[in-house]
């Protein structure tokens, strides 16, 4: 018996000294660790990563940690710990974006990008750039620099129903252009007992994004910012006109029911189904309806303009991207895989297996075109993590939850308007205490 | 000897001790401390506010309180609604009646489920254009049209939905424990009471009602607990707080969070266990009078 337990230490033994052994022989060459959210992107991101080993003889982990809500608290979780790996990408808004630059957990690109004349820096759509980037008059405290590399691009539109559009007696070639021919659609809609708009409102995000692209199209982007800045009030008639906006989409007939507890997933659903005019969705989309239902007929199309005086906007820029853990001893090789990932070929074939927007500007050739109506719009996007500032948590809660409130009726746009700025002017007094 | 005895006994605390303080009591005092910083989460400077988030939530963030009334609400209906429930379809499967082993599995089914799961199916079952819309369909059907309602869209129907449909998956639970706690009522205590006159109402009343009294505590214990935190279930029926309508304290918590209020999200943390705790001492507090 004593003999048999001396043999079986002795082969824990062998064992663990063989394991250590080859430990050291790959310390040689490092294994790149990347934690994304992807989960459409995951079996994607395996091939690159494969095709990237045979390439560079570099091993690249994509670890993937869905859903995004769990995957944005590991990544925090992590930075406290500073235990983040090589490659990672964050979800939220720019503020935490430079909370992790500030923490020192972020490398700066800036170099790479502009070695070789810019190289790599110009071969992004520099809108989706952009939302990495911090610029020389950021409200943040960063200093200068690119901090992230931009995966994939999106845009947020509205899309639109061909088969519906002709069973209502409209022209499925010319979806709505302004808000009064959208706010028509809308009594037909209900007429014809039909859903109109779909959209992930129960989640609130996507509200404020309509809500600051009417905002940009009736006031333009400088009072926008203005307003962010404290300098203009939310009660000014001009929000209020935004807010009455939604009040004037509830009143046509334009909003299926139960909108405002409607999860983005059940409004994908509807609308592949057919069973919805309308939806205000991402990019993203064009890959979850075709999963969905390959025969749909739809068009991308801008929210319909309530305002001569300024162009419509809508959000768009990046829709993902990775950092460099600044403190990853693999930095190095972290980035140039970046640069191959972000190739042009890689791009392609992202963008072909996914359905999703390249964010290298070389390798729209070949995409669906769907997809390219989503890319046109580009021309008009903007996105809050270009902006340079950004509004108090409290107030852009205050400001979806008033938007909900005004579609159930609840409360009247200029309640709503009053409401947000009271909460505006409690953040601000609270600052400067 | 004595201290021989004393050493064992600390002995064979001392492993649930430890256990207890590294994984309850020690980050219970770490959140405390954060919930007296001003901190995004991230970064590694922390700003010293004191007592300042507490002041925050008690005297200023009327949305904390609206979550705390609606948690409240939910866990009023669950405390009546779904305790009764349990209590007396337990009572029933622990009389002799046919397929009760049948019934023990079924009643314990929802339980089990995903709360991700039961939102989903719920919402299916309410919901007229992206589910199937069975409760207005039969409401029609019966003969009541005037009933018929957007549910979980309605600022006065969602919470009470969430409520009862949160009672549907939990009464399980209590009606297992409320099972079990039956079973230990010695039967010769019914027979005693028959051969004395009693009617059935009476030996319910005065056998199975004071003898079930500690078990109903702790239902009622576990019952608050398990329904002032829900948040899983109400994301996944009406995607979050429905303009406040369906707010309750974890998803106020998990917003600051999202908002890079670590320090605030940690003292409402602090201060919803602080309420938790009160509320099941002053549950204990009741059932040692009522015992």
């Amino acid at each position: 018996m004593r003999i048999l337990f001396k043999n079986a230490l002795l082969g824990i033994f062998v064992c663990f000294s063989i394991l250590g052994c080859s430990g050291q022989k790959n310390a040689s060459k490092p294994i790149i660790t990347v934690w994304h959210w992807m989960t459409d992107r995951d079996a994607t991101f395996q091939e690159l990563a494969k095709k990237y080993e045979a390439f560079s003889g570099i091993k690249v982990n994509f670890e993937l940690y869905a859903p995004s809500e769990a995957y944005s608290q590991k990544i925090r979780a992590a930075a406290q710990g500073v235990n983040l790996p090589d490659v990672f990408g964050i979800l939220g808004e720019k503020r935490d974006f430079a909370s992790f630059i500030k923490a020192n957990h972020i490398l700066d690109l800036t170099s790479y990008m502009e070695a070789n004349n810019n190289s790599w820096k110009n071969s992004f759509f520099p809108k989706a750039l952009a939302v990495d980037e911090f610029t020389a008059a950021n409200s943040y405290g960063i200093n200068p620099g690119i901090f992230g590399v931009p995966i994939d691009v999106m845009t947020i539109q509205m899309v639109y129903n061909k088969k519906l559009f002709s069973r209502l007696g409209l022209d499925p070639g010319r979806p709505p252009k302004t808000l009064q021919e959208f706010l028509d659609i809308g009594a037909k809609i209900r007429t014809a007992g039909m859903q109109g708009l779909v959209s992930g409102w129960g989640e609130e995000w996507l509200i404020r994004c309509l809500a600051n692209n009417y905002a940009f199209n009736i006031m333009g982007k400088d009072k926008v910012l203005a307003t962010i800045k404290g300098e203009v009030p939310y009660t000014d008639p001009d929000w209020v006109t935004v807010f009455s906006i939604f009040k004037q989409m509830k009143d046509s007939g334009l909003l299926a029911q139960g909108l405002v507890t409607m999860i983005n997933k059940s409004a994908e659903q509807l609308f592949a189904n057919e069973k919805a005019v309308f939806a205000f969705n991402g990019s993203w989309c064009v890959n979850v309806y075709k999963g969905m239902n390959p025969a749909l007929e739809y068009g991308a199309m801008l929210p319909p303009q309530a305002s001569d005086k300024y162009p419509m906007a809508i959000w768009g820029g990046a829709g993902s991207s990775f950092m460099v853990n600044a403190n990853s001893k693999n930095k190095e090789e972290a980035v140039k895989f970046l640069i191959w990932l972000t190739g042009q070929d890689q791009q392609a074939y992202l963008a072909q297996a996914t359905n999703n927007l390249p964010a290298n500007k070389n390798s729209l050739s070949k995409i669906p075109e769907i997809l390219a109506q989503f890319a046109r719009g580009m021309d008009y996007a903007t996105h809050p993590n270009i902006w340079g500032v950004s509004e108090f948590p409290l107030v852009t809660e205050a400001f979806d939850r008033g938007i909900q409130s005004i579609i159930i009726g609840e409360k009247t746009p200029e309640q709503v308007a009053g409401e947000v700025q009271k909460v505006k002017e409690r953040q601000i007094a609270k600052k400067k205490a | 000897m004595r201290i021989r005895d004393s050493l064992e006994n600390y002995a064979f605390v001392l492993p649930a001790v430890t256990i207890f303080s590294v994984f309850y009591i020690i980050p219970f005092i770490w959140i405390f401390q954060l919930g007296l910083f001003d901190w995004d989460g991230i970064s590694f400077t922390r700003v010293f506010v004191g007592l300042q988030n507490f002041k925050e939530i008690f005297l200023q963030d009327k949305n904390w309180w609206q979550a705390m009334w609606n948690a409240g609400y939910i866990t009023l209906i669950a405390l009546t609604l779904q305790n009764i429930l349990a209590f007396m379809l337990a009572w029933a499967c622990d009389r002799e009646i046919k397929m009760k082993n049948f019934y023990r599995v079924i009643f314990f089914i929802p339980p089990v489920l995903s709360e991700v799961v039961v939102g989903m199916a719920w919402r299916f079952i309410i919901n007229d254009i992206d589910g199937a819309n069975i409760i207005n369909r039969t409401l029609t059907q019966i003969g009541l049209p005037n009933l018929v309602h957007n549910w979980l869209s309605d600022p006065s129907t969602a919470l009470s939905t969430v409520a009862v449909i949160h009672c549907w998956k939990g009464f399980g639970w209590g009606f297992l424990i409320f099972l079990a706690g039956l079973q230990t009522i010695p039967r010769e205590l019914y027979e005693a009471a028959r051969v004395d006159g009693a009617s059935a109402w009476q030996s319910f009343k005065k056998i199975t009602i004071p003898l079930m009294i500690p078990i109903m505590v702790l239902v009622g214990i576990l019952t608050v607990l398990g329904t002032m935190q829900v948040f899983v279930l109400i994301i996944s029926l009406v995607g979050g707080e429905f303009a406040g309508h369906t707010s309750v304290p974890v998803l106020r918590i998990l917003a600051s969070m999202r908002g890079s209020r670590f320090g605030y999200a940690c003292a409402q943390g602090i201060t919803f266990g602080m309420v938790l705790i009160i509320i099941s001492f002053i549950q204990y507090r009741f059932s040692k009078k009522a015992q």
